[in-house]
């Protein structure tokens, strides 16, 4: 199917079932009930699951398959962005212009970053990609404030007029797509349940298909042998009388422009830039999406995305307020003391959270979560051949 | 069936009735009683007996502190309002709807966010508030890009911002919105408190040089500083602009010692201010003699919190400030003890504007008789109060800035314990910190609020 074979089809339909199903997934408590807090089935967060998807996508593709670690993927990310909303500001609202615009300032960028970068390997690569990225930050949070609108970032004004929309006066611009708004969203209540099919998440979760496609492509190309030939034994390439710069910067444009694309998302969703998308912790985050999720593995970015996402958004608004109201039922000193331990990972703690399970993750699981995902597949088929049934081609996560 | 923002909790209770009320389309023509029959029609439109309020504050990063500060002034304004406590500045305040019977007689319930001090998260959590929790009011932030980016999203979604801790003239500058409000002072009026006091202390004919943190606040901060001193007579040598995240401000000092200036400003804030100003004290500046005058350092806006990171060096400095614990007017006093009870130590600045807010807001709704954006918007454009630690205050319809006097203070040469740092020079009256909402550091002309919007 689509030129993939059959266990990478079948990997690609799961995600896409997924992507389709996730404001049912991800909302499995029912609203009003304690655990409630849980449920990630909201738009926003929704959106912020796929696009960072798409970033750390793209990261894999330099990361996971040249084994160059850059460390200012972040800097794309922020120029795809800040292209994107100068177009809605200027040209026009639809989204389209806006993200095509993201990739390509965010793909030329990153051929000049890389140009640069690329003549060292190891350390030195990394710390060149992450001095661009904080040159990038320090520019826009200061010296560029009339292009970036400095600390405060750029928003969609109602002073704005974009060419190519005529809004009325003083009407502040939504982001659109052909019409339908981005932040648009068609309600199910069933029962106590209520889920939200959002159009924008929707948009980004095609996109995200998209660039998860060009992925599975890339990765069984060969150009994408070429990538992990690089990765192999660089030196060994080299003496066979191979030039790897041009496929290495290749892959580092590619893996740029994804960025820009992720930018280019964010805007097209919550219409706002700040510098700080390219501060360096920036950077650094989407390298932890893709070791938490397994580097080098297809789905495992994707995971990883949202699983930092989640802890960002959910486990940083649990405050010690519901927590008393979760433990309530124990007696009074219980009560406190069980809050008491529970505190210091919860609210502002949720680093220390993530720091943990980061730490579970490499030291029990280094290949990730795609690890865990298998391992528990490898049992599952075990005790059915024991049980003498054939092995139904479970979909293991690449 | 399309629709946005609607919450989640009013729909699954009243189903589809809830989006009735689709007379309000044109709000505008409405006005008071007519908001009390809209209920519904409107973002997160609270249902059954509590209603949900949003604060978002950094709670990680270089603000913490002041988020921290800021999280124990809203728990303390919710316990009051929902009749617990000693009741605060309820008692004191001059509009009498609140009852301690919660707002409009629903109980207030609260849920909290980390801003991390980064305008993305702040905007992902207060989203996050607004689509999941169903709050139907955000409030905190405590820096100008956060305060800026925040305002958008709740204009945008339909519900009301209660700005925190920013200072910026840009957030009722020409960032301001329509449904977003606030409370604490800003550069323009640091700068017009600020100059005619210094002019007293120091002369009219000082020549002044400036280091500026490199961002929108230090941009409006030095603007404002330098052209009220100007007017004042005063001389700009120099502005250097500083990069944010630099602590070793020596190199920026040195320069100061070869220039004609004898006055030091520092447009710094937190972590920056106490660096410079060491770094100032440290290079001798304040024991030197130039152009036959004592040289002296200026720093336009202080906090506690950072008054206490520079110690000593504080001692005979003037600021300007929006509040102090140490102020003896009811209100104050009894905001102190409140919060004093409760927490052990006095209340900051930030804390104090933040708890005020939410007393605003409650107000608001329960004079407005509607929790409708546009009804809170309209209760509190225009209001006059007192009794909340400022004095006499005007909510301005025309920015959705706060005017109130403006305190002058001076780090206390003999401070009797770590929290009695800042002593209040002069409270610099009302009509002299006023301005045009069109004045051109305010944005000039083209700044406008837009119309109010109720999102659904």
């Amino acid at each position: 199917m689509l030129g993939l074979n059959a266990k990478d089809a079948g990997l690609f339909l799961l995600v896409t079932i997924m992507v389709i199903l996730a404001p049912l997934i991800l909302n499995p408590f029912p609203e009003g009930s304690e655990l409630a807090q849980f449920n990630a089935g909201y738009p926003d967060l929704m959106q912020r699951f796929v696009i960072f998807g798409i970033f750390a996508i793209g990261f894999n593709i330099l990361f996971g398959l040249t084994g160059y670690l850059s460390f200012g993927h972040a800097a794309f990310l922020g120029v795809g962005s800040y292209a994107a909303i100068w177009m809605m500001k200027l040209l026009t609202l639809n989204v389209i212009p806006a993200i095509i615009m993201a990739v390509i300032f965010a793909g030329l960028f990153a051929l000049l970053v890389g140009f640069v970068s690329l003549r060292r390997s190891g350390i030195y690569f990394s710390i060149l990609t992450l001095a661009f990225a904080q040159m990038s930050y320090a520019l826009a949070y200061s010296v560029l404030t009339p292009l970036t609108g400095g600390e405060t970032g750029l928003q969609i004004k109602s002073t704005d007029s974009p060419l190519l929309s005529n809004l009325a006066n003083g009407e502040i611009g939504r982001a659109n797509l052909f019409g339908l708004e981005m932040g648009s969203s068609f309600e199910w209540g069933v029962g106590n349940w209520l889920f939200t099919f959002n159009a924008g998440y929707y948009i980004a979760g095609i996109v995200m298909l998209m660039a998860f496609y060009m992925s599975i492509r890339i990765f069984r190309s060969p150009f994408g042998m070429m990538l992990r030939a690089v990765k192999s034994n660089q030196q060994r390439m080299n003496y066979t009388g191979l030039n790897s710069k041009p496929y290495t910067l290749a892959a580092f444009v590619i893996s740029g422009m994804y960025a820009g694309l992720a930018g280019g998302l964010l805007v097209a969703m919550d219409t706002q830039v700040g510098p700080e998308r390219m501060f360096w912790t920036a950077s650094g985050e989407v390298v932890l999406m893709s070791i938490l999720g397994g580097v080098g593995t297809l789905i495992g970015p994707v995971l990883g995305a949202g699983m930092i996402k989640y802890m960002e958004n959910i486990i940083s608004k649990i405050n010690d307020n519901i927590l008393h109201q979760w433990f309530a039922f124990l007696p009074d000193g219980m009560e406190d003391f069980v809050v008491f331990l529970i505190h210091p990972f919860i609210g502002k703690g949720w680093h220390l959270t993530l720091g943990l399970v980061f730490m579970a993750v490499v030291i029990f699981l280094p290949g990730g979560l795609v690890e865990g995902g298998q391992r528990i597949g490898r049992l599952f088929r075990r005790k059915k051949r024991d049980g003498a049934v054939g092995d139904a081609a479970k979909t293991p996560a690449e | 069936m399309s629709k946005k923002n609607l919450t989640r909790r009013g729909v699954l209770k009243t189903g589809a009735a809830g989006v009735g009320a689709a007379g309000l389309a044109t709000p505008t023509l409405f006005t008071g009683a007519v908001w009390a029959d809209g209920h519904t029609g409107f973002t997160n439109a609270p249902e059954g007996d509590t209603v949900t309020l949003g604060f978002n504050v950094p709670q990680s990063g270089p603000y913490a502190d002041e988020g921290a500060d800021e999280l124990r002034a809203y728990e303390l304004a919710v316990e009051h309002l929902n009749g617990g406590g000693d009741g605060g500045m309820i008692p004191t305040f001059s509009s009498k709807t609140l009852e301690g019977n919660g707002i409009l007689g629903k109980k207030v319930e609260y849920v909290t966010g980390d801003t991390q001090t980064k305008s993305d998260a702040a905007r992902a959590s207060a989203k996050s508030m607004i689509e999941k929790d169903g709050a139907i009011m955000i409030t905190g932030g405590s820096s100008s890009g956060v305060a800026v980016a925040v305002q958008a999203l709740c204009q945008e979604a339909g519900v009301i911002f209660m700005a925190g801790l920013t200072h910026s003239n840009d957030t009722t500058g020409k960032d301001r919105k329509a449904n977003g409000f606030r409370h604490f002072f800003n550069s323009y009026m640091s700068g017009a408190a600020l100059a005619p006091v210094l002019a007293n202390a120091y002369g009219k004919d000082r020549k002044a040089y400036h280091l500026t943190a490199d961002y929108n606040w230090g941009y409006t901060t030095e603007e404002a500083v330098v052209q009220a001193t100007e007017a004042m007579g005063w001389e700009t040598v120099n502005a250097v602009k500083t990069p944010l995240t630099q602590t070793d401000f020596s190199s920026y000092v040195a320069p100061v010692l070869q220039t004609d200036a004898d006055i030091l400003v520092l447009n710094h804030y937190g972590g920056n201010m106490i660096n410079s100003l060491t770094s100032a004290v440290q290079f001798g500046l304040r024991d030197k003699v130039a152009n036959g005058k004592n040289f002296e350092i200026v720093v336009p806006l202080y906090s506690r919190l950072m008054a206490r990171g520079a110690g000593a060096n504080v001692k005979g400095i003037f600021g300007s400030t929006n509040w102090h614990w140490s102020l003896t007017d009811a209100g104050s006093k009894a905001f102190v003890q409140s919060f004093g009870t409760k927490y052990g130590f006095p209340p900051s600045q930030a804390a104090h504007t933040t708890y005020v807010q939410t007393l605003l807001y409650a107000d608001a709704v329960n004079r407005a008789g509607s929790f409708n954006p546009c009804a809170v918007a309209e209760a509190l454009e225009d209001f006059e109060f007192d009794g909340l630690g400022n004095g006499k205050t005007l909510y301005r319809g025309a920015d959705h800035q706060c005017f109130k006097d403006v305190l002058v203070v001076k780090g206390k040469e003999n401070p009797t314990s770590e929290f009695d740092l800042l002593e209040v020079v002069e409270v610099t009256p009302v009509d002299q910190v006023t301005y045009d909402p069109d004045h051109p550091q305010m944005g000039g002309a083209e700044a406008t609020l837009g119309s109010c919007n109720v999102g659904a």
